[in-house]
């Protein structure tokens, strides 16, 4: 019984872990994006502020919804 | 050995650093600072959306006397602010005797550029990032984009600026 249990508590670990991985790479992917709309709109094109701020703003999102299953996930090994 | 157990403020210990009772951050803690630090990011995307809105509206520019052409001769540069008292810039009127201006500051990391009469460019002492004199394109070092151009007429024996041009299509 006791096997079981922590089988399935390690799959579950091994799933937030994926999940910190995942914020990991989406938080690189908003650094580059933060940068790089910074860099456009210093060199004047200004029409990138506004998709720079969506897709950022769906980066963070999707960030905390892995978040979010991430501490039920581990809530439910509790 | 400090003892921990006492009312003592923490900074009244010689060493308050307290190895054995200090905790490890658990990975859901350590994923609530990934997921602040993504909405940092986001934040400053909106501050860059939120400024790009305040900014002055494209083509808008005042018309400003800068100088007498006669008082720039070939080789010569003449320093002036335009639009605002916070944008640097610079005439030259090169070998050539053709004038051309341009805001004064690098588009690497904004130091003071300066005209080398001696190879005939703009050059920015800070990390050796050099412009045209004709458009004010990079040619040699790390500044990623074009000097901006300021617009200039000449009406009689007055310079006057017009407007200034980055490059980025009239909308």
């Amino acid at each position: 019984m006791s096997v079981v249990i922590s089988e399935v508590r390690r799959r579950r670990q091994t799933v937030v872990n994926a999940a910190i991985v995942f914020v990991v790479i989406l938080l690189i992917v908003q650094m580059w994006l933060l940068t790089a709309t910074l860099e456009s709109y210093l060199a004047g094109h200004r029409g990138v502020a506004v998709p720079g701020a969506l897709v950022s703003g769906g980066l963070f999102l999707i960030c905390f919804l892995l978040y979010r299953f991430a501490v039920r996930t581990e809530k439910a090994g509790d | 050995m400090p003892n921990s157990s006492s009312n003592k403020p923490l900074w009244i210990e010689e060493f308050s650093v307290h190895t054995a009772e200090d905790k490890y951050v658990l990975r859901r803690q350590f994923m609530k600072f990934l997921v602040l630090v993504s909405f940092g990011m986001f934040a400053g995307n909106i501050w860059i959306w939120v400024k790009s809105l305040f900014a002055r509206p494209r083509g808008v520019f005042p018309q400003r006397v800068i100088g007498l052409a006669s008082a720039v001769q070939p080789g010569e540069v003449k320093l002036f602010t335009y639009p605002s008292p916070n944008d640097p810039c610079i005439l030259v009127r090169a070998a050539s005797g053709k004038l051309a201006a341009f805001s004064q500051k690098c588009t690497h990391l904004s130091c003071a550029v300066y005209y080398s009469k001696k190879n005939d460019r703009l050059e920015c002492p800070c990390h050796e990032g050099y412009f045209s004199i004709e458009d004010g394109r990079v040619l040699q070092g790390p500044p990623p984009r074009p000097l901006p151009r300021i617009e200039i007429e000449q009406r009689g024996d007055q310079l006057v600026a017009l407007a200034v041009d980055t490059g980025e299509p009239a909308r």
